[in-house]
């Protein structure tokens, strides 16, 4: 496992709201291999964004970190911000959900590419532009020279999440961090988002973090799947283990999620298999699983204490004292 | 009286065939509907019209659910405003319960929209935060005088129960102390309050989580076995459609390019744009996502849209007609209708090869 990319071990996140300490990644661990793609799936406030930004030091001063997270051998937990710069942007580059906002709406297209090269690297104005007109044509953006001296408003959200994207690549990655990318987008645009990632990572051989909450997103493009429920991680495997035929699932929750999406194969007006309830108070966790108030195959043990995240079979993670049989909630 | 109405209807568009079930009458029927907005460019000056919709026809029957998919920009909010009359249509005809809305003004518009409410996608952009969820869903029973103090308290009470939230609990909160999903249920408890039978739902659960999402739908299907309620919804996502809707239409660039009953929308697309949608859906099969031929480009601007067929630029199976022709909605299936020259059920035209060249 030295070879992996990133070696996320043991990593916690928590806030102080209130008085009172919230837990918003609980010992999580994972790894990314070279050119591989990760997804961490999860539903609002489980944690995925959390950690990821703690890998980057994008969390507020006085967030409480600690755990590490390791590229390449070296340690980015602690580092100082201008030693984490040095790496921000240059061996981990981030893609945020709004491409609006990640933009800066007074400044052209172009501009912004240029700073994002020559921030890291030491190379002439013309040079930066001909890289920037590159990296337009490398995201898919028609006319680059023309769109070069736009401004983000000019373009469709599409088109602008391309921007971001080309913004990202700028000093050619190791790794780049999705957060829920293309959730904004249409389905059409979201496919094209996505091949246009997968893409770029086999021509630049990068990894790749996506993190959504889109379970289908996660089955259709990622090689390792890792969801997450109330900061922990609860299940994790290769995406061609726990999807599709001859894919189990293991984790009731992962099972809920997968139950939970809509599929056009459903017939109309048919109930959704549903879960009652939300996610706890990350204020007040349970003593147990974090999901037994919420299952409905708790039983008195998963009220107890919480079942830790253990590899049951090869490659294959959960954390379940009563795991689904075959993959089905029986 | 919903049973026999939810039998799949033909389109408003078709010549209604003499059955027993079509003794009822449309919910809603549209006719021609057009929306146009003024595009102004910097200092005002007008850079152009956009037909945001575009002459769309078709009707709702009581106790059916009509699912409208598009891209962004396809019109379909707009289209559902438009239906609301806010702000009014350029043209079309919109006959709801039997009244021409499009003719009726003030008090008489008030009173025929009571049995038409809507759902929209940000809950906490339609609640007061300022108001308790009470007070939130008795305005519409005070606004149209519905029952006395007293009724109303009971009411509200009915209401809350009906979405799933325990009065005794949610009465008393404001917005900011519920969740996405909760704020969601207040939103919905308000539109039926007044016992509508049309709910317009513009991507009312795309901002919620996949298992609260599951929640408000299952939500949507209860109030309609139990309200006998009628839906129009509105959301890009095709298999959130699907599952809700009896017939589905869809939209491109302000115009249905398609419109059918569900199962046969989605089990055999007629229209290329369909198709293309479809393929687009991730799948939940491992590296299904890398082998589906995406869609090429994005929708052509409003302002200026394709002659002819306006799915033409991007579609594979374009030729110089395509070009020339609009093409009118023909009746394919049962029911199913599709605006397109070459259809799916059809080879593709002999001269693509040229057509997509000249597309690029």
């Amino acid at each position: 496992m030295s070879d992996a990319l990133l070696a996320v071990d043991n990593l916690r996140v928590a806030f102080a709201a209130g008085g009172r300490e919230v837990r918003a990644v609980d010992g999580v661990s994972y790894r990314v291999e070279p050119g591989k793609t990760l997804a961490i799936i999860g539903e609002s406030g489980s944690g995925k964004t959390v950690g990821c930004r703690a890998i980057m030091g994008l969390l507020p001063t006085g967030t409480m970190i600690s755990g590490s997270a390791r590229l390449r051998g070296t340690e980015l937990i602690g580092l100082s911000d201008s030693q984490l710069r040095k790496h921000r942007g240059s061996d981990i580059a981030m893609v945020f959900q709004d491409p609006a906002r990640s933009l800066n709406p007074t400044m052209r297209i172009g501009s912004q590419i240029t700073e994002a090269i020559r921030t890291h690297r030491k190379v002439s104005r013309s040079q930066a532009h001909d890289q920037a007109v590159e990296l337009l044509r490398l995201v898919r953006i028609p006319a680059p020279d023309r769109r070069y001296h736009e401004y983000p408003h000019q373009l469709s959200g599409g088109m602008r999440q391309r921007v971001v994207i080309a913004i990202a690549l700028a000093c050619r990655p190791k790794l780049l961090i999705a957060d829920e990318a293309t959730t904004a987008l249409d389905v059409t645009t979201q496919a094209q988002i996505m091949e246009l990632m997968l893409d770029l990572q086999a021509e630049m051989g990068m990894s790749l973090i996506f993190i959504s909450h889109d379970l289908g997103l996660a089955a259709s493009y990622a090689d390792e799947v890792v969801v997450m429920y109330a900061g922990k991680i609860v299940e994790q495997a290769q995406a061609k283990k726990l999807f599709g035929s001859g894919g189990t699932v293991r984790m009731r929750y992962t099972r809920a999620l997968l139950d939970a999406i809509p599929h056009i194969e459903r017939a109309a007006h048919t109930q959704l298999p549903v879960v009652s309830g939300r996610p706890p108070d990350p204020t007040a966790l349970p003593a147990g699983c974090s999901f037994a108030p919420r299952c409905a195959h708790a039983a008195d043990d998963c009220l107890a204490t919480s079942p830790a995240l253990a590899e049951h079979s090869p490659g294959h993670y959960w954390a379940c004292w009563h795991p689904c049989e075959n993959g089905v909630s029986a | 009286m919903t049973e026999t109405n939810r039998e799949p209807e033909a389109p408003g568009q078709t010549t209604e065939t003499a059955e027993p079930a079509e003794t009822t009458q449309p919910l809603l029927s549209v006719r021609d509907l057009v929306q146009e907005f003024v595009v102004r460019e910097g200092g005002g000056t007008r850079a152009g019209i956009v037909q945001a919709v575009s002459s769309v026809s078709f009707d709702i029957m009581p106790g059916e659910t009509l699912g409208i998919v598009g891209e962004t920009g396809s019109g379909k909010s707009t289209l559902a405003r438009a239906i609301l009359q806010s702000p009014r249509p350029k043209s079309g005809s919109v006959v709801f319960r039997g009244s021409e809305l499009t003719e009726l003004r003030g008090r008489n518009l008030l009173a025929a929209r009571q049995h038409m409410q809507f759902v929209f996608q940000d809950p906490f952009g339609s609640l007061d935060p300022k108001w308790t969820v009470r007070s939130i869903i008795s305005e519409p029973l005070i606004a149209y005088s519905a029952g006395d103090r007293q009724a109303r308290r009971k009411r509200v009470e009915e209401l809350l129960d009906l979405v799933g939230l325990d009065p005794a609990r949610y009465a008393k909160r404001h917005p900011r102390e519920l969740s996405g999903g909760q704020a969601q249920r207040v939103a919905i408890a308000r539109a039926v309050a007044l016992e509508p039978d049309l709910l317009i739902c513009d991507e009312a659960v795309s901002s919620l989580d996949v298992l609260i999402q599951a929640q408000v739908l299952n939500l949507f299907e209860k109030l309609r076995r139990e309200l006998s309620l009628s839906y129009l919804f509105i959301a890009h996502d095709l298999a959130l459609v699907k599952q809700v809707s009896d017939r589905v239409g869809v939209m491109y660039l302000g115009k249905f390019c398609e419109v059918g009953p569900g199962e046969s929308v989605y089990k055999q697309p007629l229209h290329p744009y369909t198709r293309a949608l479809l393929d687009s859906i991730p799948s939940t099969e491992p590296g299904a996502g890398r082998s589906t031929t995406t869609l090429r480009g994005e929708p052509p601007s409003p302002v200026s849209p394709p002659s002819g067929c306006r799915f033409r630029t991007r579609c594979p199976r374009a030729v110089d007609r395509c070009a020339e022709e609009v093409p009118q909605p023909r009746e394919l299936l049962p029911g199913h209708l599709v605006a397109c020259h070459f259809p799916l059920t059809e080879p593709a035209p002999a001269t693509t090869a040229a057509a997509a060249a000249v597309s690029q």
